[in-house]
């Protein structure tokens, strides 16, 4: 189907509360930097790129049921591609991308071939994912020609150039936020899509889903791929807003964990929940991250990482299906609908 | 000479994997009868080494004689939270379980480092660096000593499945759920202690890590890795197999990290790893596919 009729197709569908709703929110979002302060858009630039990476990693695990504890593989990847290109060949990342993608994909192809081909699943397909980003971890600790362990880092400009991302914290908060709208919109399409069906099938039942004809492998594959090649993206913007990168934190499996929490808390499988869990998760993050140094007189390393243990142990515990298929009851949004 | 250096690396590799065996048992034991997945089970051991550097700091208790009260300690820890948190997860889907102990992992790891700090402490035991020298062959004395203490600890395990009633019972949980619960097992109690005896486990080989290596909240990780890479390769829910991946991995990282560099040990247990679940992915003693 022409994704731009799919598109008109899906807004028709929506409740047009909810629609209205939706564009308040994006124009709130719009023009909001105009009234917010340095460190409140770097938070919601922290917002919108777990919003991104959690709409990435859902792909995979929220509609086909594959869990992946190495997505920091795939920031990593495209960060150390973008910044290279740029700094080492002048590339913009703006063209960046493309190979950031290319190689993220490859990697996803090489983890998921190795995986979906010989039956691994599950956990032990977790713990595959755990393993590749470790490997290439060290494999960037060790390679000189990235600055190895001491990291690699994007010299600062003196002139803002938003094509190359050189500039400030508004810049960020636009390109993050675009980031996240595409995201949002690119899974919409791909759930409505023959493949999305398939990718839900998959999850559901395996062997189901075979019988009806549908390619697992495939499928499966096809789910990696495009989730591997959005969490690049993410990670091409990220390294330009850190300005360095370190292996050791890059690829770090905490990093990989953190980007799990967002659409867990929001809810697996839903379009919304990684947005609405990124807009629950970080800001309470920070709120205690400040609250403890207040306190405390000092920053107290991890203190927000215990609170996200904690919200993760809750959720799962009374809502296993995350915050977002509630609030959809209260939104008087039908079932089966987004 | 090249084969006396082999002898050390073999030797090195051998002990440390005793200690690794220890660890990766509990992991084992946990998935072969309760069904779920530890994954907090390095961030337990890596409590397990503060608590045995602590012991040790305050109060001057060597961690070798300090196992016993930690083993036990996080065996009632590990009943509890059967009990308590897991327990209703364990008819739950996968994922499900699997967040709930990431949830558990996220805890532990960052609640360590907010008491401790990331800073790494070292226990220094007084005969820390004593060796003996055996013909070419040079063996740290702690290393001895912890992997005597690691076989100990996992024969004692072993003796306990094979020859008490409540480990036979345990058995047959394991092999067949509704078997047991129709014969009047109370399984819930049987999980209860499995859990216990996995963490047991953790707890001593935790207590044990910390004479051989710094202890820091970073590192918790890796462990729950390298315990998770062990029992894969041996087999899930084999004991024997978690010994024997133990000893495997043990003996790949030394020789990794002498022939190529410090920092590709960990290359080296995930080569081993991709290769078992390519070539046998059931483990090495393995039974179901």
């Amino acid at each position: 189907m022409n994704p731009l009729a799919s598109l008109s197709h899906l807004a028709a569908e929506a409740p047009r509360r909810a629609l209205l709703l939706l564009g308040l929110m994006v124009a709130v979002l719009a023009v909001a930097p105009v009234v917010l302060d340095r460190y409140l858009l770097s938070v919601f630039f922290l917002i919108f790129w777990f919003a991104t990476v959690g709409q990435a990693w859902n792909v995979m695990m929220g509609f086909c049921g594959q869990l992946s504890l190495g997505h920091a593989l795939y920031v990593g990847l495209g960060g150390y591609i973008g910044a290279l290109l740029w700094v080492k060949f002048g590339i913009s990342p703006a063209i960046a991308i493309l190979p950031a993608m290319a190689v993220a994909m490859a990697f996803g192809a090489a983890i998921g071939w190795l995986g979906f081909r010989f039956g691994i699943e599950g956990v032990y397909f977790a713990l595959l994912t755990i393993a590749f980003a470790e490997v290439t971890r060290i494999g960037f600790d060790n390679w000189s020609f990235v600055g190895g362990a001491a990291g690699f880092f994007i010299p600062v400009s003196p002139v803002a150039s938003p094509v190359n991302l050189r500039g400030g914290p508004v810049l960020f908060y636009y390109v993050a936020l675009a980031m996240m709208v595409v995201a949002f919109v690119v899974c919409a399409l791909l759930r409505r899509s023959k493949l999305g069906h398939a990718w839900l099938a998959v999850r559901e039942d395996a062997e189901a889903a075979r019988a009806l004809g549908i390619d697992v492998f495939r499928a499966k594959m096809a789910a990696v791929v495009v989730s591997s090649a959005m969490t690049a993206v993410a990670g091409v913007v990220y390294a330009f807003y850190q300005n360095n990168l370190f292996p050791s934190q890059t690829f770090d499996i905490a990093r990989s964990i953190e980007m799990i929490l967002a659409p867990i808390i929001g809810g697996l499988g839903t379009l919304f929940g990684p947005i609405l869990g990124a807009f629950i998760l970080t800001p309470l993050g920070q709120v205690l991250i400040a609250l403890v140094e207040k306190i405390a007189g000092r920053a107290i390393p991890g203190v927000n990482l215990v609170f996200y243990g904690a919200a993760l142990m809750v959720i799962i515990w009374y809502a296993p299906n995350g915050v977002w298929p509630w609030l959809k009851k209260k939104l008087g949004i039908p079932e089966g609908r987004e | 000479m090249l084969w006396s250096l082999y002898a050390n690396v073999l030797v090195q590799g051998v002990l440390t994997g005793l200690v690794y065996g220890l660890m990766a048992l509990g992991l084992s034991v946990i998935f072969g009868v309760v069904r779920v997945v530890n994954f907090a089970h390095g961030e337990f051991a890596v409590v397990g080494m503060y608590a045995a550097f602590i012991l040790f700091r305050s109060f001057g208790i060597d961690p070798f004689l300090s196992m016993l009260p930690i083993a036990l300690a996080f065996f009632v820890i590990g009943y509890g939270l059967q009990r308590t948190l897991i327990n209703p997860f364990v008819s739950r889907p996968e994922h499900e379980q699997f967040i709930l102990l990431v949830g558990v992992a996220i805890i532990l790891v960052n609640g360590t480092l907010m008491i401790f700090g990331p800073d790494a402490r070292s226990a220094n035991l007084p005969y820390s660096f004593d060796s003996w020298d055996i013909g070419p062959v040079i063996v740290d004395k702690v290393r001895v000593y912890a992997a005597i203490a690691a076989l100990a600890v996992s024969g004692l395990l072993f003796a306990f499945f094979r020859f008490t009633d409540t480990g036979v019972a345990i058995r047959a949980c394991a092999d067949n759920l509704t078997g047991a619960a129709v014969v009047g097992l109370d399984v819930k109690k049987l999980y209860a202690l499995t859990f216990g005896l996995g963490l047991a486990c953790v707890g001593a080989a935790g207590a044990l890590m910390v004479t051989l290596t710094d202890a820091t909240p970073m590192i918790a990780p890796a462990y729950t890795l390298l315990a998770f890479t062990i029992v894969i390769i041996g087999g899930m829910g084999s004991m024997t197999g978690a010994i024997v991946g133990g000893l495997l991995i043990g003996v790949a990282e030394a020789l990794a990290s002498v022939l190529i560099a410090p920092s590709m040990k960990t290359m080296a247990s995930f080569g081993l790893l991709v290769l078992v679940l390519a070539l046998r992915p059931q483990g090495l003693l393995g039974k179901r596919a």
